[in-house]
């Protein structure tokens, strides 16, 4: 299973991409397999704060609907509009057409704390 | 997982299962395969375009035997066993004295004397142990279980494999809701043409010690067949489409059989008592105070068992009993479905309702069921 080298991950399945004070935010390969086929995205408004481990947003599969969870804190400053269409998509591509959201002003501090790919690898088995 | 594998219940196809990498998931006290590696999707689809084979080795078997046998089971079921011939089968239920359902069940008449009752793994206990305690000296309950292990083979198919297997036209010799006894490879079997997907098909009773071989035969000659083991999560979504009943959430012991839609089962015009008759006659010639209609969401989302149902002015007005979006119907709609128990005025056709869901209304109508109908033949 694919587990991007650039990415950081969480115990619970998400991966983060940071760019400097920015971030997108989505789930695993791994993820997207337990939860099965995504069904409905239920996104976040533009501007809503977070802090870390809060829920950003809930993904609704035909077999649970699961929350994700915020890496790290921040503002959003986009989500995936692709995704009220093509929900699946986070199946297709979890780590890229599938992103879920973009935060802006993130505690970059935070970012030390997550696994990165062999460390996430290594407790998906 | 938070229960330990270990304290569940194999059964005599497990290895099977491993075999063919099932996901292992507890149910009802038992180890069994929510699904396999093409998944709820394909083994759904498979179902309905060509034939999937379902382990049910987990359901109970009751058997009622002796002169008074027709005269005790029309007495602890609601449908008529009176008017049943031998090799007929009859889906029943047993009514608790407020008309709620201790189980659903299927009736196996074999003679006047001699009955097979088949119910739900989850309540086998239960319902052997309410059984004994209606118990006749002319009709004996004794719990057959451990005799028998069940394979369901379902779909378009199906009857082209059964043929394979067993050299016979079943399709042609079998009735639906009827059942014949045969003998594969020197071992007993009973062939029902009954099913849980609103497909056609079969399922069998076999001896334990011959399941796993027909399972392997049906896998393997009807490979050309498109055949896929299916498990529970298929057997859920096929199930839910043609709005088949599940114990533990359309029917339950708190929930009237009228309520749950099975009027079409409760003959009070049999001769005789039975248990819950006066509760079950007076809701099905008045009506109940609830009833369960099926809908389809109208927006994005899935409203899910136990989500609450509002009227478009708010009040809440009943629950969610299964919802999901299914395969079939919900790439033919593009919509998720349900079923749910509510307040009868607001179970006909078309009416506008809200699922509260994460705190959001989303908006739901009713509609006409089943959801789907199989191809004609």
């Amino acid at each position: 299973m694919n587990f991007p080298q650039e990415l950081k991950y969480t115990k619970d399945h998400e991966w983060i991409k940071v760019e400097g004070s920015a971030a997108t935010v989505g789930i695993t390969a791994f993820a997207q397999e337990e939860i099965g086929e995504v069904v409905f995205v239920e996104l976040p408004a533009i501007g809503t704060e977070f802090r870390q481990g809060d829920s950003l947003c809930v993904v609704e599969s035909t077999k649970a609907a699961s929350d994700v969870y915020a890496p790290v804190s921040g503002r959003v400053s986009a989500v995936n509009e692709v995704l009220a269409d093509e929900p699946g998509k986070v199946n297709e591509g979890p780590y890229e057409s599938g992103w879920l959201v973009k935060l802006e002003a993130v505690q970059s501090e935070e970012i030390e704390g997550l696994m990165d790919a062999a460390a996430y690898s290594a407790i998906v088995g | 997982m938070s229960k330990v594998m270990s304290d569940l219940r194999r059964t005599p196809l497990y290895h099977e299962h491993l075999k063919s990498e099932g996901k292992m998931v507890p149910f009802a006290g038992w180890e069994m395969p929510v699904q396999y590696p093409a998944g709820l999707v394909k083994e759904h689809e498979c179902v309905r375009e060509n034939v999937g084979l379902f382990d049910v080795s987990h359901m109970g078997e009751i058997e009622v035997k002796g002169g008074g046998a027709i005269a005790y089971l029309d007495y602890v079921t609601c449908n008529s066993v009176a008017s049943m011939k031998d090799g007929q089968a009859q889906y029943s239920a047993l009514p608790n004295p407020a008309g709620g359902v201790i189980d659903d069940i299927i009736v196996y008449r074999f003679s006047a004397e001699h009955f097979l009752l088949c119910v739900n793994a989850a309540n086998a206990d239960i319902d052997f142990a309410w059984l004994k305690e209606h118990e006749r000296s002319d009709a004996e309950v004794t719990n057959v279980s451990d005799q028998y292990a069940q394979i369901a083979v379902q779909g378009p198919k199906a009857f082209q494999l059964l043929e394979r297997v067993f050299g016979r036209a079943i399709g042609i010799e079998v009735k639906p809701f009827w059942f014949v006894q045969d003998v594969w490879r020197e071992s007993p079997v009973i062939i029902a043409r009954t099913g849980y997907t609103g497909e056609d098909g079969v399922e069998i009773f076999v001896s334990p010690e011959k399941a796993g071989e027909l399972w392997e035969v049906l896998l393997q000659k009807g490979e050309d067949l498109g055949v896929l083991p299916c498990g529970l999560g298929a057997r859920d979504s096929l199930r839910l489409e043609v709005c088949y009943p599940l114990h533990g959430h359309e029917l339950s012991p708190e929930i009237s059989a009228i309520e749950s839609g099975l009027a079409w089962i409760v003959k009070p015009e049999k001769k005789g008592d039975f248990i819950g008759r006066s509760v079950l006659e007076r809701e099905k010639s008045e009506g109940a105070q609830r009833a369960l209609a099926g809908f389809y969401l109208e927006e994005p989302g899935i409203a899910r068992e136990g989500t609450e149902v509002h009227s478009l002015d708010g009040r809440s007005i009943g629950t969610v009993t299964s919802g999901t979006r299914t395969p079939t119907v919900g790439k033919r709609e593009g919509k998720a479905l349900g079923l749910m128990l509510i307040e009868r005025k607001y179970a006909e056709l078309d009416t506008q309702l809200y699922a509260i869901v994460r705190g959001k209304n989303i908006a739901l109508r009713v509609v006409k069921t089943p959801f789907y109908k199989k191809k004609a033949a």
